[in-house]
């Protein structure tokens, strides 16, 4: 290992009476690029806030060093610390829509740096600013410089966070989450300019994150983290190929892989869902005296999901794919085209027919934070639908959901509060409810990927064991390729509101006919990292 | 610390002015329309705890008395400005569309006068007495009953689960009634308080200028309306219901405080 830029040694946060960290201990070397992974709640991002002095009010370093190009940090005031940041350490948040100030145009924001740490003139800092934004590859900096934080997307505003943050030649770089709010597509980009400037410039880079896919892509050494607590250590390609600790072991048993068989659909079976040539607007930015030009989100869509198959509706962010799963479930108005259930126009129900439909198409929400009201017990959540089968009497609703409850491992949570339980057992409550009323289609959307990678693969399980028992259609909305890889049958991808690709899962993955698939396809870490290890075993 | 001294504050506050009020009901010093002219502007004593005023009547008997018609006054403007205003507001926030334009139109034309102007407006045409007093604050407190109920509706109507409730099959009056109400309730209790220490002001404001509670029966306002010319002469007649709508005001706004720490969902 060559010169030590940052040391630390047995460090340790508290949050009032709770240990969060404890004897934390890891060095990086000077253009290193190291990782440090663990789930929610392993104090990966309070490592790293430690280092500048970041920590959030409450939480307090009770003990270690931290030791930084020959100075010792935690020795250091808050002014010497200010130099320290930005100059010495940069700092690359999650979120990019909120890291960049709303109000100020990008070339001031990327000024300040360079002001406050070098002391340059005007011409300087434009110059410098121009040249770094080129290196992050957007197009036409020297207009970018005037323009503001939201005319950009989320890969590109977090491409400027680079750039401001890169502009001060920082000796080590903390990179917290930086891709996970973006989609499989801008996150490859980000990163690999993200290697690529750290690697040119001799910048360590720290990435913190929660998936195995980036860290086998793009780091030498890792640190696994549990509960606070450094599990493992060790250069990336010996611990992903073997993994010393079981915690490490399980977090890589939790990569969604395929396991079992696809289910074999007769190709003619009659479709539960038929969406035929469906187009879907939004309205457009209005004026002060006329209404925008409506937006078209979905363009001409016609698909089938037949009783029985995982179907997994697979883009980037801005597809479209969330909205059309909220077509399916006539949650939409439509421009154009119609959608079939059970072969009925499901514009055309009457009330009976619309109350049924209701019943038999069923969703999962992503968040299952926000997708379950605070105020109801979990046996009402669950029971919402199971109120609108008729001849159902009390008992033997109670009996329906306590008998579906049983089936998703939450046998006697019906007297609690949603805020009383995790993320995964609020999602397997999601899901509770999508199948207590015994669906015919359930529409999932993104309903893992608000979830802890090994929670992650609970649920999924759950959720392809379930569709295996009761056999309904499902709907899988998901921008990740390795969970479409372990559950769909078949795949659909959608780009700009337009179907460019179908067909068996198996057969696109093995030879994708669309270049947009090809490219997810190319972006998806996690699927190099299990054919990695597939061919190793 | 800080924080749990003014509930503390608070609660002792409005504590105290429902013991008074409802001590009031069994036992109270003096008859407070009893006229006695031989002890007018009589200065605090024994006898008489807070004084006389300009026609011998007990100051701390009326007072008293005026603590339970305030109060009433009060309970009954907040209920039903709350009730209605909850109503519509919910209304609007969930359907949006013309019911929403229509509504907001009505309520924003009525925002656009200052409450006690409208409230003034209002008992002129109906004539001054205790119920008209009430449905006039009502109406002038509504229009801000209803935005802050639109807000809080508009907001929560986004989350995934009212539409949860919409995919298993609910009508939009139960997904308005069993889901999004419950969830607005907090920022509509918390205006509940504060709209209380309001209303006591305005009927206090109200009476003073003299188209409030009519005379003899005894309001905090009126009282103070009366005691107007006798400033200097008798200060304790001024002094007596200006502290008492102060320490009113202070603990229900304290209390109001606590309730919005408390129901601050960050908190738990």
């Amino acid at each position: 290992m060559s010169e030590r830029l940052l040391t630390i040694e047995d460090l340790r946060i508290e949050a009032g009476e709770r240990v969060l960290l404890e004897g934390l201990s890891f060095a990086v070397a000077a253009g290193e690029r190291l990782a440090i992974v663990g789930e929610s709640g392993s104090g990966k991002t309070l490592a790293t806030r430690a280092i500048p002095g970041l920590l959030a009010p409450g939480l307090e370093r009770v003990s270690g060093t931290i030791h930084f190009e020959g100075r010792e940090l935690t020795a250091l005031g808050e002014r010497g610390l200010r130099s320290v940041r930005g100059a010495g350490i940069g700092l690359v948040f999650q979120e990019p829509m909120t890291s960049l100030n709303p109000a100020l145009p990008i070339g001031v924001q990327l000024a300040e740096g360079l002001k406050l740490h070098r002391g340059l003139d005007d011409a300087e800092v434009r110059r410098r600013s121009i040249d770094m934004l080129a290196r992050v590859q957007i197009a036409d900096p020297e207009a970018c410089l005037a323009r503001y934080p939201h005319e950009f997307s989320g890969g590109m505003r977090q491409r400027i966070m680079l750039a401001s943050v890169l502009l001060l030649e920082p000796r080590l770089l903390i990179a917290d989450e930086p891709t996970t709010a973006l989609d499989t597509l801008s996150q490859r980009e980000v990163l690999q300019l993200m290697v690529a400037l750290t690697r040119e410039m001799g910048t360590a880079l720290l990435l913190i994150t929660h998936d195995l896919g980036l860290v086998a892509e793009y780091t030498d050494r890792v640190i696994v983290l549990e509960k606070g607590v450094m599990v493992e250590e060790g250069m990336t390609a010996d611990v992903l190929a073997r993994p010393k600790h079981p915690y490490t072991a399980k977090l890589i048993g939790s990569l969604p892989r395929k396991d079992g068989d696809r289910a074999a659909i007769a190709p003619d079976a009659p479709a539960a869902l038929r969406i035929e040539h469906v187009r879907v607007d939004y309205p457009g930015k209005a004026g002060l005296f006329r209404a925008g030009a409506p937006i078209r989100v979905i363009d001409d869509v016609t698909l089938d999901v037949r009783a029985g198959e995982i179907v997994a509706l697979v883009g980037a962010s801005g597809s479209g794919k969330t909205t059309l799963g909220r077509t399916a479930l006539g949650l939409k108005p439509l421009a154009g085209g119609r959608i079939l259930f059970d072969g009925n126009d499901i514009a055309k129900l009457d009330r009976a027919g619309e109350r049924a439909f209701r019943r038999d198409a069923q969703l999962v929400f992503q968040d299952p934070f926000s997708s379950l009201p605070p105020h109801l017990r979990i046996g009402e959540i669950v029971g919402a639908a199971l109120r609108h089968v008729p001849g159902l009497s009390a008992a033997e609703r109670q009996d329906r959901i306590r008998a579906t409850l049983d089936d998703v491992g939450l046998a006697g949570f019906e007297d609690r509060r949603p805020h009383q339980m995790s993320g995964g057992q609020r999602q397997r409550v999601a899901i509770a409810r999508a199948i207590a009323s015994e669906p015919r289609l359930v529409v999932a959307d993104e309903p893992v990927s608000a979830l802890d990678v090994t929670i992650q693969l609970q649920v999924l399980t759950l959720l392809q064991r379930i569709q295996r028992d009761r056999g309904f259609a499902c709907l899988f909305i998901t921008h990740d390729l390795a969970v479409v890889e372990q559950i769909a049958d078949r795949v659909i991808v959608l780009e700009k509101g337009r179907i460019v690709e179908q067909g068996p899962t198996d057969a696109v993955f093995a030879a994708p006919s669309h270049d947009y698939t090809r490219r997810l396809l190319a972006a998806s870490p996690a699927l190099a990292l299990t054919e990695t290890l597939a061919a190793q075993q | 610390m800080k924080r749990s001294m003014h509930s503390l504050l608070g609660f002792g506050l409005v504590g105290a002015l429902l013991v008074v009020v409802l001590l009031g009901f069994v036992w109270l010093p003096y008859d407070p329309l009893a006229i006695d002219l031989d002890h007018t502007l009589a200065a605090p004593s024994l006898a008489h705890w807070l004084g006389t005023d300009e026609f011998g009547r007990d100051v701390a008997s009326r007072a008293m008395l005026g603590a339970r018609i305030s109060l009433l006054i009060a309970i009954q403007t907040v209920a039903i400005s709350i009730v209605v205003g909850t109503a519509l507001g919910l209304v609007v926030g969930f359907l949006r569309g013309w019911t929403e334009r229509v509504i907001m139109t009505f309520s924003d034309a009525l925002l656009a006068f200052p409450g006690i102007l409208l409230a003034l407006a209002l008992v002129a045409v109906m004539g001054s007495s205790r119920h008209s007093i009430v449905i006039a604050l009502a109406i002038a407190y509504l229009p801000a009953t209803v935005r802050v109920v639109r807000g809080s509706v508009i907001s929560i109507r986004e989350r995934e689960y009212v539409e949860a409730s919409r995919v298993a099959g609910d009508s939009a009056l139960y997904t308005m009634w069993r889901i999004v109400l419950p969830n607005a309730l907090p920022p509509i209790l918390v205006l509940a308080t504060s709209l209380f220490g309001w209303v006591i002001l305005s009927e206090s404001a109200l009476s003073f200028l003299g188209v409030g509670v009519p005379p003899p029966l005894p309001t905090w306002g009126n009282m103070l309306s009366s005691a107007r010319p006798y400033m200097y002469a008798a200060s304790w007649l001024s002094i007596a219901p200006g502290l008492c709508i102060v320490a009113t005001l202070l603990g229900i706004n304290m209390l109001g405080d606590a309730l919005r720490d408390r129901l601050d969902p960050r908190d738990n």
